[in-house]
Protein backbone atom coordinates (compact mmCIF):
# COMPACT_ATOMS: atom_id res chain seq x y z
CA UNK A 1 0.00 0.00 0.00
CA UNK A 2 1.13 3.57 -1.16
CA UNK A 3 -0.21 6.62 1.04
CA UNK A 4 -0.47 8.96 -1.28
CA UNK A 5 -2.90 12.06 -2.39
CA UNK A 6 -5.95 11.39 -4.57
CA UNK A 7 -5.20 13.34 -7.52
CA UNK A 8 -1.89 11.14 -7.62
CA UNK A 9 -3.77 8.00 -6.64
CA UNK A 10 -6.58 9.00 -9.37
CA UNK A 11 -3.75 9.32 -11.86
CA UNK A 12 -1.94 6.53 -11.62
CA UNK A 13 -4.78 3.69 -10.98
CA UNK A 14 -7.63 4.96 -13.24
CA UNK A 15 -7.34 4.37 -16.84
CA UNK A 16 -10.13 5.21 -19.61
CA UNK A 17 -12.15 2.46 -20.52
CA UNK A 18 -12.01 -0.07 -17.22
CA UNK A 19 -14.87 -1.28 -15.04
CA UNK A 20 -14.72 0.41 -11.69
CA UNK A 21 -17.13 0.23 -8.83
CA UNK A 22 -17.37 2.86 -6.61
CA UNK A 23 -19.09 1.69 -3.85
CA UNK A 24 -20.58 2.66 -0.47
CA UNK A 25 -24.44 1.71 0.18
CA UNK A 26 -25.82 5.07 1.04
CA UNK A 27 -22.83 5.62 3.85
CA UNK A 28 -19.39 5.89 2.62
CA UNK A 29 -19.50 7.11 -0.87
CA UNK A 30 -16.20 7.86 -2.71
CA UNK A 31 -17.68 11.61 -3.64
CA UNK A 32 -13.67 12.77 -3.52
CA UNK A 33 -12.68 10.55 -5.79
CA UNK A 34 -15.22 10.88 -8.20
CA UNK A 35 -15.01 14.20 -8.25
CA UNK A 36 -11.17 13.67 -9.12
CA UNK A 37 -12.11 11.18 -11.80
CA UNK A 38 -14.20 13.85 -13.38
CA UNK A 39 -11.45 16.46 -13.17
CA UNK A 40 -8.72 14.26 -14.79
CA UNK A 41 -11.35 13.73 -17.66
CA UNK A 42 -11.71 9.84 -17.55
CA UNK A 43 -13.36 8.43 -20.40
CA UNK A 44 -15.53 5.27 -21.39
CA UNK A 45 -15.49 3.61 -17.88
CA UNK A 46 -18.13 0.89 -17.02
CA UNK A 47 -19.72 2.23 -13.94
CA UNK A 48 -20.91 -0.12 -10.88
CA UNK A 49 -22.40 0.33 -7.69
CA UNK A 50 -25.73 -1.26 -6.42
CA UNK A 51 -27.25 2.34 -6.26
CA UNK A 52 -25.94 5.05 -8.43
CA UNK A 53 -26.72 7.87 -6.23
CA UNK A 54 -25.42 11.76 -6.67
CA UNK A 55 -21.81 10.12 -7.38
CA UNK A 56 -22.77 8.60 -10.56
CA UNK A 57 -25.45 11.11 -11.20
CA UNK A 58 -22.53 13.57 -11.71
CA UNK A 59 -19.97 11.11 -13.05
CA UNK A 60 -22.78 10.18 -15.85
CA UNK A 61 -23.53 14.10 -16.67
CA UNK A 62 -19.56 14.62 -16.84
CA UNK A 63 -19.63 12.19 -19.94
CA UNK A 64 -16.78 10.02 -18.10
CA UNK A 65 -19.48 6.78 -18.48
CA UNK A 66 -20.34 4.14 -20.99
CA UNK A 67 -22.25 1.45 -19.42
CA UNK A 68 -23.63 1.38 -16.20
CA UNK A 69 -24.29 -2.21 -13.63
CA UNK A 70 -26.34 -1.24 -11.25
CA UNK A 71 -29.85 -2.33 -9.36
CA UNK A 72 -31.18 0.95 -8.02
CA UNK A 73 -30.82 4.20 -9.46
CA UNK A 74 -33.10 6.72 -7.55
CA UNK A 75 -31.99 9.65 -5.16
CA UNK A 76 -32.82 8.50 -2.06
CA UNK A 77 -35.95 9.88 -0.61
CA UNK A 78 -36.09 12.26 -3.05
CA UNK A 79 -36.77 10.82 -6.87
CA UNK A 80 -35.66 10.36 -9.59
CA UNK A 81 -31.47 10.77 -11.29
CA UNK A 82 -32.13 13.38 -13.74
CA UNK A 83 -28.31 12.97 -15.03
CA UNK A 84 -28.89 9.03 -15.32
CA UNK A 85 -32.29 9.39 -16.71
CA UNK A 86 -31.30 12.00 -19.31
CA UNK A 87 -28.30 9.50 -20.73
CA UNK A 88 -30.81 6.45 -20.63
CA UNK A 89 -33.80 8.14 -22.06
CA UNK A 90 -32.20 10.69 -24.53
CA UNK A 91 -28.71 9.56 -24.40
CA UNK A 92 -27.15 12.83 -22.94
CA UNK A 93 -24.56 13.82 -22.72
CA UNK A 94 -23.77 10.07 -24.38
CA UNK A 95 -25.50 7.14 -24.69
CA UNK A 96 -25.28 4.41 -22.09
CA UNK A 97 -25.52 0.90 -21.51
CA UNK A 98 -27.46 -0.20 -19.55
CA UNK A 99 -26.76 -3.67 -16.91
CA UNK A 100 -29.70 -4.13 -14.25
CA UNK A 101 -30.20 -6.22 -11.97
CA UNK A 102 -31.41 -6.53 -7.99
CA UNK A 103 -30.08 -5.47 -5.16
CA UNK A 104 -29.47 -9.19 -4.30
CA UNK A 105 -27.91 -10.00 -7.47
CA UNK A 106 -25.58 -7.22 -7.25
CA UNK A 107 -24.65 -8.78 -3.40
CA UNK A 108 -24.16 -12.05 -5.30
CA UNK A 109 -21.95 -11.10 -8.14
CA UNK A 110 -19.48 -9.34 -6.16
CA UNK A 111 -19.18 -12.14 -3.28
CA UNK A 112 -18.90 -14.18 -6.09
CA UNK A 113 -15.97 -12.28 -7.92
CA UNK A 114 -14.64 -12.19 -4.49
CA UNK A 115 -14.44 -15.63 -4.24
CA UNK A 116 -13.30 -16.05 -7.42
CA UNK A 117 -16.11 -18.50 -8.61
CA UNK A 118 -17.42 -18.23 -11.91
CA UNK A 119 -21.07 -16.95 -10.81
CA UNK A 120 -23.13 -15.70 -7.83
CA UNK A 121 -26.46 -17.97 -6.98
CA UNK A 122 -29.77 -16.51 -5.69
CA UNK A 123 -33.28 -17.46 -4.95
CA UNK A 124 -33.82 -14.50 -6.87
CA UNK A 125 -35.47 -12.58 -10.09
CA UNK A 126 -38.36 -15.13 -9.62
CA UNK A 127 -41.08 -13.85 -12.25
CA UNK A 128 -39.73 -10.76 -13.12
CA UNK A 129 -38.70 -9.11 -16.50
CA UNK A 130 -35.03 -7.79 -14.76
CA UNK A 131 -34.26 -12.02 -16.43
CA UNK A 132 -35.67 -10.99 -19.93
CA UNK A 133 -33.76 -7.80 -20.42
CA UNK A 134 -30.65 -8.85 -18.77
CA UNK A 135 -29.12 -12.01 -20.80
CA UNK A 136 -26.20 -12.18 -17.35
CA UNK A 137 -28.81 -13.67 -15.38
CA UNK A 138 -29.59 -17.23 -16.06
CA UNK A 139 -30.01 -20.42 -13.81
CA UNK A 140 -28.37 -23.73 -12.97
CA UNK A 141 -30.34 -26.85 -11.68
CA UNK A 142 -29.45 -27.86 -7.95
CA UNK A 143 -26.96 -31.35 -8.58
CA UNK A 144 -28.65 -32.25 -4.97
CA UNK A 145 -32.45 -31.63 -4.79
CA UNK A 146 -33.17 -30.51 -8.77
CA UNK A 147 -34.25 -27.02 -7.64
CA UNK A 148 -33.20 -24.10 -10.12
CA UNK A 149 -31.40 -21.33 -8.53
CA UNK A 150 -31.05 -17.86 -10.25
CA UNK A 151 -27.12 -17.20 -11.35
CA UNK A 152 -25.69 -13.92 -12.01
CA UNK A 153 -21.50 -13.97 -13.03
CA UNK A 154 -18.90 -12.99 -10.76
CA UNK A 155 -18.37 -9.38 -11.02
CA UNK A 156 -14.87 -8.38 -11.38
CA UNK A 157 -14.16 -4.69 -11.06
CA UNK A 158 -10.82 -3.67 -12.71
CA UNK A 159 -10.80 -0.92 -9.73
CA UNK A 160 -12.72 -0.57 -6.60
CA UNK A 161 -12.77 2.79 -5.23
CA UNK A 162 -13.79 3.64 -1.30
CA UNK A 163 -14.09 5.57 1.48
CA UNK A 164 -13.81 4.74 5.29
CA UNK A 165 -13.24 6.45 8.58
CA UNK A 166 -9.43 5.17 9.20
CA UNK A 167 -5.97 4.39 7.89
CA UNK A 168 -2.82 3.88 9.81
CA UNK A 169 0.23 4.00 8.66
CA UNK A 170 0.85 0.84 7.03
CA UNK A 171 -2.27 1.21 4.99
CA UNK A 172 -4.45 -0.87 6.87
CA UNK A 173 -7.91 0.33 6.78
CA UNK A 174 -11.12 0.41 9.05
CA UNK A 175 -14.73 1.01 8.33
CA UNK A 176 -17.63 0.96 10.62
CA UNK A 177 -21.61 1.49 10.10
CA UNK A 178 -23.21 0.76 7.58
CA UNK A 179 -21.24 -1.57 5.18
CA UNK A 180 -23.08 -2.23 1.87
CA UNK A 181 -21.00 -4.40 -0.35
CA UNK A 182 -17.73 -2.99 0.35
CA UNK A 183 -16.08 -5.73 1.43
CA UNK A 184 -17.19 -7.95 -1.16
CA UNK A 185 -16.40 -5.18 -3.60
CA UNK A 186 -12.72 -4.52 -2.58
CA UNK A 187 -12.16 -8.55 -2.69
CA UNK A 188 -13.59 -8.50 -6.07
CA UNK A 189 -11.36 -6.03 -7.79
CA UNK A 190 -7.69 -6.35 -9.10
CA UNK A 191 -6.95 -2.62 -7.52
CA UNK A 192 -8.54 -0.95 -4.35
CA UNK A 193 -8.22 2.58 -3.73
CA UNK A 194 -9.19 4.00 -0.28
CA UNK A 195 -9.59 7.58 0.44
CA UNK A 196 -10.01 8.13 4.63
CA UNK A 197 -11.29 10.43 7.19
CA UNK A 198 -8.28 10.46 8.82
CA UNK A 199 -4.90 8.35 8.94
CA UNK A 200 -3.92 7.42 12.66
CA UNK A 201 -1.20 5.52 14.50
CA UNK A 202 -2.94 2.91 16.08
CA UNK A 203 -7.04 1.85 14.41
CA UNK A 204 -7.70 0.71 18.03
CA UNK A 205 -10.01 -1.99 15.93
CA UNK A 206 -11.76 -3.99 17.64
CA UNK A 207 -11.92 -7.75 17.33
CA UNK A 208 -13.93 -8.82 14.42
CA UNK A 209 -13.75 -5.40 13.25
CA UNK A 210 -14.28 -4.87 9.80
CA UNK A 211 -10.42 -4.20 8.65
CA UNK A 212 -8.74 -4.37 5.04
CA UNK A 213 -5.16 -4.97 5.42
CA UNK A 214 -2.44 -2.47 4.02
CA UNK A 215 -1.31 -5.45 1.82
CA UNK A 216 -4.57 -5.62 -0.41
CA UNK A 217 -4.98 -1.61 -0.44
CA UNK A 218 -3.60 -0.49 -3.94
CA UNK A 219 -3.14 2.81 -2.32
CA UNK A 220 -4.52 5.03 0.29
CA UNK A 221 -5.44 8.67 0.22
CA UNK A 222 -6.58 11.39 3.21
CA UNK A 223 -9.21 13.05 2.51
CA UNK A 224 -11.32 14.64 5.28
CA UNK A 225 -14.88 14.77 4.29
CA UNK A 226 -14.76 12.35 1.13
CA UNK A 227 -17.87 11.04 1.15
CA UNK A 228 -19.38 14.21 1.73
CA UNK A 229 -22.76 14.68 0.86
CA UNK A 230 -23.13 11.09 1.84
CA UNK A 231 -21.44 10.44 5.62
CA UNK A 232 -18.99 8.96 7.36
CA UNK A 233 -20.52 7.20 10.44
CA UNK A 234 -18.81 9.26 13.82
CA UNK A 235 -17.45 11.74 11.53
CA UNK A 236 -20.33 14.03 9.81
CA UNK A 237 -24.38 13.39 9.09
CA UNK A 238 -25.84 12.63 5.82
CA UNK A 239 -26.27 16.10 4.12
CA UNK A 240 -29.95 15.02 3.33
CA UNK A 241 -31.02 18.80 2.54
CA UNK A 242 -28.38 18.41 -0.51
CA UNK A 243 -29.74 15.23 -1.73
CA UNK A 244 -33.38 17.48 -1.76
CA UNK A 245 -31.38 20.49 -3.30
CA UNK A 246 -29.89 17.83 -6.32
CA UNK A 247 -32.99 17.32 -7.26
CA UNK A 248 -33.07 21.07 -8.50
CA UNK A 249 -29.67 21.22 -9.37
CA UNK A 250 -29.19 18.39 -11.58
CA UNK A 251 -32.66 18.64 -13.09
CA UNK A 252 -31.57 20.89 -15.93
CA UNK A 253 -28.92 20.31 -18.77
CA UNK A 254 -27.38 23.76 -18.11
CA UNK A 255 -27.96 24.27 -14.37
CA UNK A 256 -25.86 20.84 -13.75
CA UNK A 257 -23.22 22.10 -16.04
CA UNK A 258 -22.73 25.45 -14.22
CA UNK A 259 -23.14 23.66 -10.77
CA UNK A 260 -20.24 20.77 -11.64
CA UNK A 261 -18.18 23.93 -13.38
CA UNK A 262 -18.67 25.72 -10.25
CA UNK A 263 -18.04 23.20 -7.61
CA UNK A 264 -15.95 20.36 -8.84
CA UNK A 265 -13.80 21.47 -12.29
CA UNK A 266 -13.16 24.87 -10.99
CA UNK A 267 -11.56 23.90 -7.84
CA UNK A 268 -8.45 21.47 -7.31
CA UNK A 269 -9.19 19.61 -4.10
CA UNK A 270 -12.17 18.03 -2.10
CA UNK A 271 -11.27 20.60 0.95
CA UNK A 272 -11.90 23.30 -1.60
CA UNK A 273 -15.20 21.45 -2.70
CA UNK A 274 -16.66 21.62 0.64
CA UNK A 275 -15.39 25.18 1.22
CA UNK A 276 -17.40 26.40 -1.66
CA UNK A 277 -20.72 24.89 -0.34
CA UNK A 278 -19.81 26.04 3.17
CA UNK A 279 -20.03 22.72 4.88
CA UNK A 280 -16.51 22.82 6.22
CA UNK A 281 -16.62 23.48 10.15
CA UNK A 282 -13.45 25.07 11.67
CA UNK A 283 -13.19 22.55 14.06
CA UNK A 284 -9.30 21.58 13.80
CA UNK A 285 -8.67 18.10 12.80
CA UNK A 286 -8.05 15.07 15.90
CA UNK A 287 -4.39 15.28 17.35
CA UNK A 288 -1.94 13.21 15.26
CA UNK A 289 -4.52 13.38 12.04
CA UNK A 290 -2.68 13.97 8.89
CA UNK A 291 -4.67 16.51 6.58
CA UNK A 292 -3.49 17.49 3.34
CA UNK A 293 -3.02 20.59 1.59
CA UNK B 1 -66.11 19.54 6.66
CA UNK B 2 -62.51 19.26 6.27
CA UNK B 3 -61.57 15.72 7.50
CA UNK B 4 -59.19 15.80 10.78
CA UNK B 5 -56.81 14.20 8.67
CA UNK B 6 -55.16 13.84 5.24
CA UNK B 7 -55.55 10.76 3.07
CA UNK B 8 -51.36 9.97 3.40
CA UNK B 9 -52.08 9.68 7.42
CA UNK B 10 -55.26 7.47 6.79
CA UNK B 11 -52.90 5.19 4.53
CA UNK B 12 -50.20 5.46 7.12
CA UNK B 13 -52.54 4.11 9.75
CA UNK B 14 -54.33 1.91 8.08
CA UNK B 15 -51.10 0.33 7.22
CA UNK B 16 -49.60 0.51 10.19
CA UNK B 17 -52.21 -1.84 12.08
CA UNK B 18 -51.53 -4.88 9.92
CA UNK B 19 -48.26 -5.16 11.52
CA UNK B 20 -47.86 -6.79 15.19
CA UNK B 21 -45.79 -6.91 18.23
CA UNK B 22 -42.84 -8.96 17.77
CA UNK B 23 -43.67 -9.16 13.74
CA UNK B 24 -39.59 -9.30 11.83
CA UNK B 25 -40.69 -6.66 9.21
CA UNK B 26 -38.13 -6.32 6.15
CA UNK B 27 -39.09 -2.33 5.73
CA UNK B 28 -38.83 -0.32 2.08
CA UNK B 29 -38.28 3.11 2.56
CA UNK B 30 -40.99 5.99 2.27
CA UNK B 31 -44.71 5.17 3.56
CA UNK B 32 -43.61 1.18 4.28
CA UNK B 33 -41.01 2.97 7.05
CA UNK B 34 -43.09 5.55 8.12
CA UNK B 35 -45.83 3.20 8.69
CA UNK B 36 -43.98 0.91 10.29
CA UNK B 37 -42.30 3.60 13.17
CA UNK B 38 -45.66 4.08 13.49
CA UNK B 39 -46.81 0.32 14.74
CA UNK B 40 -43.30 0.54 16.23
CA UNK B 41 -44.67 3.92 18.74
CA UNK B 42 -48.15 2.43 18.50
CA UNK B 43 -49.07 -1.35 19.26
CA UNK B 44 -45.89 -2.91 18.35
CA UNK B 45 -43.25 -1.59 20.23
CA UNK B 46 -41.64 -5.00 20.03
CA UNK B 47 -41.62 -5.22 16.20
CA UNK B 48 -38.07 -6.24 14.01
CA UNK B 49 -37.66 -3.67 11.47
CA UNK B 50 -34.74 -5.13 9.07
CA UNK B 51 -33.81 -2.20 6.14
CA UNK B 52 -31.84 -3.46 3.74
CA UNK B 53 -29.17 -1.69 4.05
CA UNK B 54 -27.94 -4.12 6.94
CA UNK B 55 -29.37 -2.36 9.95
CA UNK B 56 -31.01 -5.27 12.07
CA UNK B 57 -33.43 -4.39 14.71
CA UNK B 58 -33.41 -0.74 14.77
CA UNK B 59 -35.42 1.80 16.02
CA UNK B 60 -34.79 4.83 14.88
CA UNK B 61 -35.77 7.62 16.63
CA UNK B 62 -36.32 9.63 12.97
CA UNK B 63 -37.71 8.66 9.90
CA UNK B 64 -35.14 8.07 7.80
CA UNK B 65 -34.73 9.80 4.15
CA UNK B 66 -32.40 7.44 2.66
CA UNK B 67 -32.33 3.78 3.63
CA UNK B 68 -29.16 3.39 4.64
CA UNK B 69 -29.51 6.81 6.96
CA UNK B 70 -26.84 7.00 10.15
CA UNK B 71 -30.24 6.73 12.69
CA UNK B 72 -30.93 3.36 11.51
CA UNK B 73 -27.13 2.08 11.81
CA UNK B 74 -27.21 4.07 15.62
CA UNK B 75 -30.28 2.48 16.69
CA UNK B 76 -29.95 -0.97 15.11
CA UNK B 77 -29.31 -4.12 17.69
CA UNK B 78 -27.15 -5.56 14.63
CA UNK B 79 -25.04 -4.26 11.70
CA UNK B 80 -24.31 -6.32 9.09
CA UNK B 81 -23.00 -6.54 5.25
CA UNK B 82 -25.40 -6.16 2.71
CA UNK B 83 -24.73 -9.75 0.79
CA UNK B 84 -25.68 -11.57 4.30
CA UNK B 85 -28.76 -9.35 4.79
CA UNK B 86 -30.39 -10.65 1.77
CA UNK B 87 -28.42 -14.13 2.05
CA UNK B 88 -28.75 -15.10 6.06
CA UNK B 89 -31.97 -12.93 6.90
CA UNK B 90 -33.91 -12.61 4.37
CA UNK B 91 -33.47 -15.61 2.04
CA UNK B 92 -32.46 -17.61 5.12
CA UNK B 93 -36.50 -17.03 6.16
CA UNK B 94 -35.96 -15.09 9.10
CA UNK B 95 -38.41 -12.18 7.71
CA UNK B 96 -41.86 -12.44 8.21
CA UNK B 97 -43.42 -9.78 6.69
CA UNK B 98 -41.67 -7.81 3.35
CA UNK B 99 -43.74 -3.82 2.77
CA UNK B 100 -42.68 -2.43 -0.15
CA UNK B 101 -44.26 0.86 -2.23
CA UNK B 102 -43.93 1.01 -5.91
CA UNK B 103 -44.64 3.12 -8.69
CA UNK B 104 -47.57 0.80 -11.04
CA UNK B 105 -49.25 -2.45 -9.58
CA UNK B 106 -51.50 -4.49 -11.76
CA UNK B 107 -54.54 -6.85 -10.93
CA UNK B 108 -52.53 -9.61 -9.60
CA UNK B 109 -50.50 -7.30 -7.46
CA UNK B 110 -47.14 -7.75 -9.76
CA UNK B 111 -45.06 -4.31 -9.66
CA UNK B 112 -43.05 -1.88 -11.61
CA UNK B 113 -40.60 0.43 -10.20
CA UNK B 114 -38.54 -0.03 -13.66
CA UNK B 115 -39.77 1.87 -16.62
CA UNK B 116 -42.87 3.25 -17.88
CA UNK B 117 -42.23 2.84 -21.88
CA UNK B 118 -39.92 0.32 -23.87
CA UNK B 119 -37.08 -1.06 -21.36
CA UNK B 120 -35.03 -0.28 -24.36
CA UNK B 121 -36.40 3.20 -24.85
CA UNK B 122 -38.31 3.86 -21.92
CA UNK B 123 -40.16 7.04 -21.84
CA UNK B 124 -39.80 7.45 -18.27
CA UNK B 125 -36.65 5.73 -16.53
CA UNK B 126 -37.58 4.66 -12.89
CA UNK B 127 -35.21 4.11 -9.88
CA UNK B 128 -35.43 0.23 -10.73
CA UNK B 129 -35.91 -3.33 -8.20
CA UNK B 130 -33.62 -2.78 -5.71
CA UNK B 131 -34.50 -5.00 -3.05
CA UNK B 132 -37.90 -5.83 -3.87
CA UNK B 133 -37.75 -9.02 -6.09
CA UNK B 134 -35.96 -10.70 -3.55
CA UNK B 135 -38.13 -9.59 -0.90
CA UNK B 136 -41.52 -10.38 -2.64
CA UNK B 137 -40.59 -13.92 -3.11
CA UNK B 138 -38.29 -14.42 0.00
CA UNK B 139 -40.72 -12.79 3.15
CA UNK B 140 -43.08 -15.33 4.20
CA UNK B 141 -45.81 -12.38 3.22
CA UNK B 142 -45.75 -9.10 1.82
CA UNK B 143 -47.71 -5.47 1.90
CA UNK B 144 -47.92 -3.40 -0.50
CA UNK B 145 -48.61 0.79 0.28
CA UNK B 146 -49.02 2.77 -3.05
CA UNK B 147 -51.57 5.95 -3.79
CA UNK B 148 -54.31 4.70 -5.94
CA UNK B 149 -55.19 6.34 -9.18
CA UNK B 150 -55.33 5.29 -12.94
CA UNK B 151 -51.72 5.36 -13.54
CA UNK B 152 -50.75 3.65 -10.87
CA UNK B 153 -53.22 1.14 -10.92
CA UNK B 154 -52.96 -0.10 -14.52
CA UNK B 155 -54.51 -2.62 -16.62
CA UNK B 156 -50.84 -3.92 -18.20
CA UNK B 157 -47.58 -3.32 -16.40
CA UNK B 158 -45.18 -1.80 -18.50
CA UNK B 159 -42.18 -4.21 -17.08
CA UNK B 160 -42.87 -6.47 -13.69
CA UNK B 161 -39.93 -5.86 -11.60
CA UNK B 162 -41.56 -7.90 -8.46
CA UNK B 163 -43.81 -11.31 -8.69
CA UNK B 164 -46.91 -10.65 -6.90
CA UNK B 165 -49.23 -13.29 -8.20
CA UNK B 166 -48.11 -13.46 -12.30
CA UNK B 167 -51.02 -14.36 -13.57
CA UNK B 168 -53.06 -15.42 -11.15
CA UNK B 169 -54.99 -19.23 -10.29
CA UNK B 170 -51.59 -20.58 -8.23
CA UNK B 171 -49.35 -18.54 -11.46
CA UNK B 172 -47.00 -17.77 -8.36
CA UNK B 173 -46.61 -20.87 -6.77
CA UNK B 174 -45.72 -23.18 -9.90
CA UNK B 175 -42.90 -20.17 -10.06
CA UNK B 176 -41.15 -21.16 -7.43
CA UNK B 177 -41.20 -18.07 -5.26
CA UNK B 178 -41.33 -18.68 -1.93
CA UNK B 179 -43.83 -17.31 0.54
CA UNK B 180 -47.60 -16.28 0.80
CA UNK B 181 -46.55 -13.16 -1.21
CA UNK B 182 -49.18 -9.53 -1.32
CA UNK B 183 -51.62 -10.29 1.48
CA UNK B 184 -52.75 -6.47 1.64
CA UNK B 185 -52.67 -3.47 -0.51
CA UNK B 186 -53.02 -0.29 1.30
CA UNK B 187 -53.92 2.55 -0.46
CA UNK B 188 -55.16 6.12 0.41
CA UNK B 189 -58.36 5.05 -0.64
CA UNK B 190 -58.70 1.51 0.99
CA UNK B 191 -57.57 -1.80 1.12
CA UNK B 192 -57.38 -4.33 -1.26
CA UNK B 193 -56.57 -8.04 -0.82
CA UNK B 194 -55.88 -11.06 -3.40
CA UNK B 195 -59.58 -13.48 -3.81
CA UNK B 196 -58.89 -16.95 -2.57
CA UNK B 197 -59.11 -18.60 -5.83
CA UNK B 198 -58.22 -16.29 -8.73
CA UNK B 199 -55.69 -14.74 -6.48
CA UNK B 200 -57.08 -11.12 -8.30
CA UNK B 201 -57.14 -8.17 -6.01
CA UNK B 202 -60.31 -7.15 -4.96
CA UNK B 203 -61.43 -4.35 -2.29
CA UNK B 204 -62.28 -5.19 1.35
CA UNK B 205 -62.46 -2.23 3.01
CA UNK B 206 -62.82 1.60 2.12
CA UNK B 207 -61.79 4.83 4.54
CA UNK B 208 -64.26 6.99 5.53
CA UNK B 209 -65.78 9.58 3.33
CA UNK B 210 -64.20 7.51 0.32
CA UNK B 211 -67.08 6.09 -1.76
CA UNK B 212 -66.47 2.32 -3.06
CA UNK B 213 -67.62 4.26 -6.96
CA UNK B 214 -64.44 6.17 -6.18
CA UNK B 215 -62.28 3.29 -6.01
CA UNK B 216 -63.45 1.80 -8.52
CA UNK B 217 -62.97 4.87 -10.42
CA UNK B 218 -59.21 5.36 -9.13
CA UNK B 219 -58.28 1.97 -10.38
CA UNK B 220 -57.11 1.19 -14.23
CA UNK B 221 -58.84 -2.24 -14.79
CA UNK B 222 -62.20 -3.15 -13.64
CA UNK B 223 -61.50 -3.91 -9.94
CA UNK B 224 -63.65 -6.51 -8.42
CA UNK B 225 -65.61 -5.68 -4.84
CA UNK B 226 -65.72 -8.26 -2.20
CA UNK B 227 -68.95 -9.65 -1.05
CA UNK B 228 -69.06 -7.10 2.43
CA UNK B 229 -66.81 -4.68 2.34
CA UNK B 230 -65.75 -2.68 5.67
CA UNK B 231 -65.40 0.26 6.92
CA UNK B 232 -61.50 1.47 8.30
CA UNK B 233 -62.00 3.19 11.60
CA UNK B 234 -60.96 6.59 11.13
CA UNK B 235 -57.68 7.23 12.67
CA UNK B 236 -57.54 7.97 16.55
CA UNK B 237 -56.20 11.26 18.12
CA UNK B 238 -53.16 9.60 19.33
CA UNK B 239 -52.17 7.72 16.16
CA UNK B 240 -52.35 11.03 14.63
CA UNK B 241 -50.27 12.51 16.95
CA UNK B 242 -47.69 9.87 17.29
CA UNK B 243 -47.56 9.82 13.44
CA UNK B 244 -47.34 13.82 13.53
CA UNK B 245 -44.54 14.04 16.03
CA UNK B 246 -42.67 11.63 14.14
CA UNK B 247 -42.90 13.94 10.92
CA UNK B 248 -42.12 16.54 12.90
CA UNK B 249 -39.07 15.46 14.27
CA UNK B 250 -37.86 13.63 10.92
CA UNK B 251 -38.19 17.38 9.17
CA UNK B 252 -36.14 19.02 12.22
CA UNK B 253 -33.61 16.50 12.39
CA UNK B 254 -33.23 16.85 7.81
CA UNK B 255 -33.31 20.73 8.35
CA UNK B 256 -29.95 20.70 10.62
CA UNK B 257 -27.12 22.06 9.18
CA UNK B 258 -24.39 19.42 7.80
CA UNK B 259 -21.02 20.02 8.97
CA UNK B 260 -18.03 18.03 7.85
CA UNK B 261 -14.92 18.93 9.92
CA UNK B 262 -11.86 19.32 7.77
Amino acid sequence: MALMTLEDAIARHVKDGQTIAMEGFTHLIPFAAAHEIIRQGRKDLHLVRMTPDIIYDQVIGAGCARAITFSWGGNPGVGSLHRLRDAVEKGWPRPIEVIEHSHAGMAASYTAGASDLPFGMLRGYVGTDLSRVNPQVKSVTCPYTGESIATVPAMRPDLTILHAQQADRSGNVLLRGILGAQKEAAMAARELIVTVEEVVDDLHAPMNAVVLPGWIVTAAACVPGGAYPSYAQDYYARDNAFYVAWDEISRERNRFRRWMDEHVLGVRTHAAFLRGLGVASTRPPAEGAEVPR
Amino acid sequence: MTPAWTPDEMLTVAAARLLWDGCVCFVGIGLPSAAANLARHTHAPGIVLIYESGTVGTRPRVLPLSIGDGELADTATAVVPLPEIFAYWLQGGRVDVGFLGAAQIDRFANLNSTVIGDYSRPRTRLPGAGGAPEIATNARQVFLVLKQNPRAFVDRLDFCSTAGFLEGRGGRARSGARGAGPQAVITDLGVLRPAPDTEELQLVAHYEGVSIDQIVQATGWALRVADSVDVVAPPTDAELRILRDLHARTRAAHGRPVRVPY
